[in-house]
């Protein structure tokens, strides 16, 4: 039993060090809480009301989130704007639709059902329009990053001035936080580039936290109802285990063996 | 088997029975004779049956709704993921079910390897488990490249690629497996094929591995024969049955902590980038289950050497039974045996974090000193240790050790309790 127990800490041990092996190659990234880490972890409503808006007026510029219809918008666990609200976001945009009786393209306003618009016909034109590099589509950016949500704050914050010595190419930004330190997007943020709706200050800070929060439930919109029954699952099991173990004993305290 | 000859009671029974003994097989599943000493490690064969229904049942639906296309193989997890309902929870239980499968399966084989259930009779059951274990392997990396993300497209490359080492043929093998000049859509499509495929034939092969279990009968932790049936033993139901209820509810709570706390920690976040040809991920790793044997693979460097120390790596398992030449079963009175088991453990262990760092200075050396191990435990430690190694007596039956027997009862009796 000693030496099970000594191997399991070695095991331990091990791991850990990997984890902070990983962890001391990369910078520290900036840390807030989270409304929506933890067992009952749920979105910040009015910060995914703003952070959408922090997307569709600055991000969406060159980001593209094709994966999501605006009627996500008002689902539950979302932002949950009203029906009436996201229909008018929907509407605000033009929709290429097609082709009609006469074989023609033609634009109509967003209706609920259409993905979120694109701002680039296809990755060549984006990639044409930014100095080469592809504006990545936002749909599930935050888990397609190894650090999530906090590297992506981060990198919002993350703009400096280059540490003397080092060249930076035209249109290439230095980011503490972003792989290799350059970056092709320019700061996107500034204290006061939006005004909120919902007279919240608009400082990066506060900006970053909120977009940031959008874009984890864009790309994790069951969130909440992945905790929820969780829990309940969980905790449903807990119970059938206590009940099968006591069965258990019973049922074999009629053998003398031990379980 | 039963010894006594089993007749269904009704009429109707005994006319179906006659001419399709389903009965029979029912009444020798539920009267099946097992060792009363089995622990907790023996329940893992019940929980694996339940990760294999687990993922052919997920796996079913998911396939109702992903399109197996490059161009809309990612897009169709989305879909799933968002429109389907609880599309993502049958997502996040297949994604995770995988590695829950593995690492049931690794506590399984390192069971058998400590126990020494591998040892005759029990050779084919244990060359099926490893044969299990290779298409499980086969299966797994299928279904990681389908979602066509970032891993699955350069993880498909890399593995194809190995193909290349073999002399003369090998390119000419490597294209006929893409269906193409690259990993492109016939790949993809083949993938999924394989992927529906292998299941069920380990399905199969399970069914197999039980059967050639009914004969000999469980291996238990003191490692001699039992006498079935007898005081040694329990009936299978409901004895066994609870039991492995039991362990199956403790194992599902630790899955249900990853599919709905976790989901995405065990994977790639290069996964969630689509598939793109033209850029290759800075670090290409495999599943974490993968891993030792992506060690072994890099620590030779020779290409055609690593990729046969990486196959060897998988089937020395399967001529283990004859490699081991010791007679006792349970490392329990195997003392010297018992150190290197723990030694081998963490040098599995070992290779799998190598597997995981990138192949250079330190982490090469290491992971090479590990590899060179692991083949010397095999070859060189397990046979000559069979004949070297000065044994704990045996015990007569397994009640003696607990109701402690005669004087080597009770050194075999202080052994064990020192296991526990």
């Amino acid at each position: 039993m000693k030496k099970i127990f000594k191997l399991f800490s070695i095991i331990i041990l091990l791991s850990l060090n990997s984890y902070s092996a990983i962890s001391a190659e990369k910078v520290e990234y900036l840390k807030t809480d989270w409304s929506f880490k933890g067992l009952f972890g749920k979105f910040d409503r009015a910060s995914l009301q703003r952070g959408y808006q922090v997307y569709t007026e600055v991000c969406a510029a060159c980001h593209s989130m094709k994966y999501l219809s605006y009627r996500n918008l008002s689902e539950k666990g979302g932002p949950e704007f009203s029906v009436a609200q996201a229909k008018a976001i929907a509407a605000s945009f033009e929709v290429t639709d097609g082709p009609n009786s006469d074989g023609e393209m033609f634009t109509r306003p967003g209706k609920l059902s259409d993905k979120f618009v694109m701002p680039y016909e296809n990755v060549k034109a984006a990639e044409a329009a930014n100095g080469g590099a592809y504006p990545p589509d936002m749909s599930v950016l935050v888990k397609a990053r190894g650090g999530g949500v906090d590297y992506i704050y981060s990198l919002l914050q993350g703009y400096e001035e280059a540490p003397s010595g080092m060249t930076l190419d035209d249109g290439v930004h230095y980011n503490k936080y972003m792989y290799g330190n350059k970056i092709k997007m320019s700061a996107p943020l500034s204290d006061g580039i939006i005004e909120y709706s919902d007279g919240t200050n608009a400082s990066v800070e506060q900006m970053s936290k909120d977009v940031t929060t959008f874009l984890m439930w864009a790309a994790e919109p069951s969130l909440e109802a992945r905790h929820q029954m969780g829990f309940k699952a969980i905790v449903y099991l807990i119970i059938l285990t206590i009940l099968v173990y006591f069965s258990m004993k019973r049922i074999w305290s009629r053998v003398e063996s031990e379980v | 088997m039963s010894d006594h000859e089993y007749t269904p009671k009704s009429k109707a029974g005994k006319w179906f029975n006659d001419r399709l003994p389903l009965l029979t097989l029912a009444n020798h599943l539920t009267d099946y004779p097992t060792p009363k000493n089995l622990n907790y490690w023996w329940t893992f064969g019940g929980i694996l049956t339940f990760c294999l229904i687990t993922q052919i049942v997920t796996g079913l639906t998911l396939a109702m709704h992903y399109i197996a296309h490059a161009d809309m193989a990612f897009e169709s997890v989305e879909h799933i993921m968002r429109d389907v309902n609880y599309g993502w929870l049958i997502r996040y239980i297949h994604a995770n079910g995988a590695s829950m499968f593995f690492l049931a399966v690794y506590i399984h084989i390192f069971r058998s390897l400590f126990y020494g259930s591998y040892k005759s009779p029990r050779e084919i059951i244990w060359i099926i488990g490893i044969i299990i274990y290779l298409l499980m392997m086969a299966a797994a990396f299928m279904g990681y490249v389908l979602p066509w993300g970032q891993m699955s497209f350069w993880g498909a490359t890399v593995i194809t690629n190995l193909f290349s080492a073999i002399p003369l043929v090998g390119e000419g093998i490597v294209t006929w497996l893409w269906g193409g000049y690259s990993v492109d859509n016939p790949t993809l499509t083949r993938f999924f094929t394989l992927h529906y495929l292998i299941p069920f034939l380990i399905l199969g092969l399970v069914v197999l591995h039980i059967w050639a279990l009914h004969v000999p009968g469980n291996n238990n932790p003191v490692g001699i024969d039992v006498k079935k049936p007898s005081k040694d033993t329990v009936p299978f139901h409901p004895y066994i049955v609870i039991k492995d209820g039991f362990a199956l509810l403790m194992f599902m709570i630790v899955f249900a902590f990853f599919v709905f706390y976790a989901p995405n920690i065990l994977g790639h976040a290069d996964n969630y980038i689509e598939a793109n040809p033209l850029v290759t991920p800075a670090h290409i790793v495999p599943e974490w289950y993968l891993l030792p044997f992506y060690a072994i693979l890099r620590s030779v460097p020779d290409k055609l050497l690593g990729v046969v120390a990486m196959l060897s790596a998988i089937l020395i398992l399967a001529v283990l039974p004859w490699l081991d030449t010791s007679k006792i079963r349970s490392a329990v009175f195997r003392p010297l045996y018992k150190q290197f088991y723990w030694i081998l453990v963490a040098d599995v262990l070992i290779l799998g974090y190598m597997g995981a760092m990138p192949a250079e200075g330190l982490y090469l050396l290491i992971a090479r000193v590990a590899t060179a191990y692991y083949f010397l435990h095999f070859l060189v430690i397990l046979p000559v240790l069979g004949l070297k190694e000065r044994t704990i007596p045996l015990p007569l039956s397994i009640t003696e050790p607990v109701l402690g027997g005669s004087p080597n009862m009770a050194m075999a009796k202080k052994k064990e309790s020192k296991l526990e």
